[in-house]
């Protein structure tokens, strides 16, 4: 075990990965002197710039060319190195790299991971800041996956680097910093699979990414109704026997996210615990702004320990 | 005018004849079929473009991929798809190439080394140069076609992919097919510049323009351009003028030109020109005829196999879709 961040758990991840298959290689702007916030260390030193590749600032053929690669039996990893930037990379992401498998008949797979790193980060404004994981669950044929912790960005990194359909992988650029013990020796995660980060008895609260930390902060706060967290990892497929197992015993659920709550994933998790196990639901997200600049016009955005504490208060009645 | 080959390949050239036959037989068929119901969807012919596909293909090996566009049966049959196998797949027919999950839009037969037709104009320009970064991974040295229109020079993954090929010198053939018309548009009226040439060549690429209805003159200079690509001195483009003697789509009739235009068009027919050089070079009509009608024969019969061909079971739907996950309800 070692105590390693959030942001040096991904490089290990690649490393391992890349120097266990040498199809495995990744392609985006600035890589070669390490990414634009240094997740790809000096990998291109070890690996060459043909596997850790310096692309031009060309979204649409970086995801592009990782189809056409992906199809031809290599394992790229897409750097698109702000989530929003990968909208000019959609028609490549949804119509081409979900799609190929099913419209050609299942005679190519295209095993390759885009990394849409997402979220608030210091004052970055309206087009650096979204989190728009929901709008890739909505594409059949695209696997979904946020870490919230080191060890996680390591285990389901590799997970993702080795699962054969498209991944869309979202590290939040707030967590980089985050510091915890990562055991590279660990297996790689499973895909699809949640985690209780803290056992509860009034209101199940399910989230991910940045926002895991935020409803653990709640779960302590003095006061707040004793909450389960659930730690979903993997958006899609979600976990739903972890999930609707929680929810059935504490009989309320709460979801949680920074992205806005309009059309958010939130939705389609209380949504099916509504319909599936009637229990009382809840959303939490931001609200339906873009992103500021200035912080305290950016903070409205924010979801707060505080924020999450009232909305399991108001589950509870 | 039609130019002599330089190599008198009668051979090669009578392969041409069959294979032009071939891929016309097979979209009068489809139009057909798409009039009458049997194939549904749009159907994207390239009638009067056969000289491009045939002619750029015999010089590709079945390891060196292609990807072609919405219009793409031709590149298909061109690269050795079985005929049977792609009525199947128009008909939606379980025996398709892709189980009758594409359609003629999505035609893609990767036993052949025909990476899909694609339904957005120019996608496919990344996805060639990708595969051809892919090849140079693992250490193959295959070469990569890459098919489109002068309509996908308007669009970003033009400048893009291009860019990118030169930037890596990667072995890809861009193939400009150009038909005069961008859907239903004249390209030329919606193109700033001198055209699909000029900007390939503002990129860095060579850019060679042909007569997109001679398939000798194709066949020759693709010959010389892939040797180019295999010898390791990266991308190339070949911009074929040509003319799409038929709409957009095989609905699509194509009301916003002349009658006069397609028809002094039709008297330029890639394959009425190839026929002529064949009998100035001493073939006897005879034998060309026994060719076409051969030709016609195959695709008769793959229409007669795909008609009597199972549909695939409506749960099928739910398959190939992903390896994690369930598809949900």
């Amino acid at each position: 075990m070692n105590t390693i961040s959030y942001l040096e758990a991904s490089t290990l991840a690649l490393r391992q990965e890349m120097e266990r298959d040498p199809l495995v290689w990744a392609l985006g702007e600035d890589l070669g002197r390490g990414g634009v916030f240094g997740q790809y260390g000096d990998l291109q030193r070890r690996f060459g710039p043909a596997r850790i590749c310096d692309t031009p600032i060309s979204e649409s053929t970086i995801m592009g060319a990782a189809v056409g690669a992906a199809m031809m039996g290599t394992r790229p990893v897409v750097e698109m190195r702000f989530s929003d930037f990968a909208l000019c990379a959609v028609d490549e992401l949804v119509n081409q790299a979900a799609k190929a498998r099913f419209m050609f008949g299942g005679q190519a797979k295209v095993p390759l991971v885009a990394r849409l790193p997402i979220g608030m980060w210091r004052s970055s404004a309206a087009q650096h800041s979204q989190s728009l994981e929901s709008w890739w669950t909505h594409i059949p044929g695209l696997v979904v996956v946020a870490p919230s912790t080191p060890a996680d960005n390591h285990a389901l990194l590799r997970a993702a680097i080795r699962c054969d359909d498209p991944v869309v992988y979202h590290e939040h650029k707030d967590l980089w910093g985050l510091k915890g013990e990562v055991d590279e020796r660990a297996e790689p995660a499973r895909l699809g699979e949640a985690r209780i980060l803290r056992p509860g008895n009034d209101v199940t609260v399910v989230t991910w990414s940045k926002t895991v930390h935020v409803a653990l902060e709640a779960a302590a706060l003095a006061g707040s109704p004793s909450l389960e967290v659930i730690d979903l990892r993997t958006l899609w497929p979600w976990d739903r026997a972890t999930v609707f197992g929680s929810a059935q015993r504490t009989g309320r659920l709460l979801v949680a996210h920074e992205a806005v709550r309009v059309g958010g994933f939130g939705g389609e998790i209380a949504a099916e615990a509504a319909e599936q196990l009637g229990v009382k639901v809840r959303r939490l997200g931001a609200p339906r702004i873009p992103i500021a600049y200035a912080k305290p016009m950016e903070d409205q955005a924010r979801i707060t320990a505080a924020a999450i504490a009232a909305a399991a208060r108001l589950l509870l009645g | 005018m039609t130019q002599r080959p330089n190599l008198r390949d009668l051979e090669r050239l009578k392969r041409h004849f069959h294979i032009m036959h071939r891929i016309r037989a097979f979209e009068e068929e489809a139009e057909r079929a798409n009039r009458d119901g049997r194939v549904g969807g749009a159907v994207h012919l390239s009638i009067g473009q056969e000289a491009v596909a045939a002619g750029v293909c015999s010089n590709l090996r079945r390891e060196d991929p292609i990807v072609s566009n919405h219009r793409g049966h031709g590149h298909t049959i061109a690269k050795g798809a079985e005929p049977r196998a792609m009525m199947a797949e128009l008909m939606g027919r379980a025996a398709g190439t892709c189980g009758g999950k594409g359609g003629s839009m999505h035609i893609a037969d990767f036993k052949v080394g025909m990476l899909g037709a694609n339904g957005v104009v120019a996608a496919g320009i990344p996805i060639a140069v990708g595969a051809a970064q892919a090849l140079r991974l693992r250490g193959a040295d295959a070469v990569v076609a890459c098919f489109f229109g002068d309509g996908a020079v308007n669009r970003g993954p033009f400048l893009e992919g291009l860019n990118w090929a030169r930037i890596y010198d990667l072995p890809v053939l861009f193939v400009c097919e150009d038909n005069g018309f961008a859907s239903t548009t004249r390209t030329k009226s919606v193109t700033g510049g001198p055209g699909p040439g000029p900007r390939a060549e503002s990129l860095g690429i060579p850019a060679h323009e042909v007569d997109g209805n001679d398939v000798a003159r194709i066949d020759e200079l693709a010959g010389e351009l892939v040797a180019r690509l295999r010898n390791g001195k990266g991308p190339q483009f070949l911009w074929a003028k040509t003319y799409r003697l038929k709409g957009h789509t095989a609905a699509d009739p194509a009301r916003y030109r002349e009658a006069a235009e397609v028809e002094a068009r039709w008297q330029d027919d890639p394959i009425a020109r190839l026929r002529a050089l064949l009998i100035e070079l001493g073939v006897a009509a005879g034998e060309l005829d026994a060719l076409a009608r051969a030709a016609r024969g195959e695709i008769e019969d793959a229409v007669a196999f795909a008609q009597s061909a199972p549909f695939a079971p409506a749960e099928a739907a739910f398959g190939d879709v992903q390896d994690v996950g369930a598809p949900q309800p």
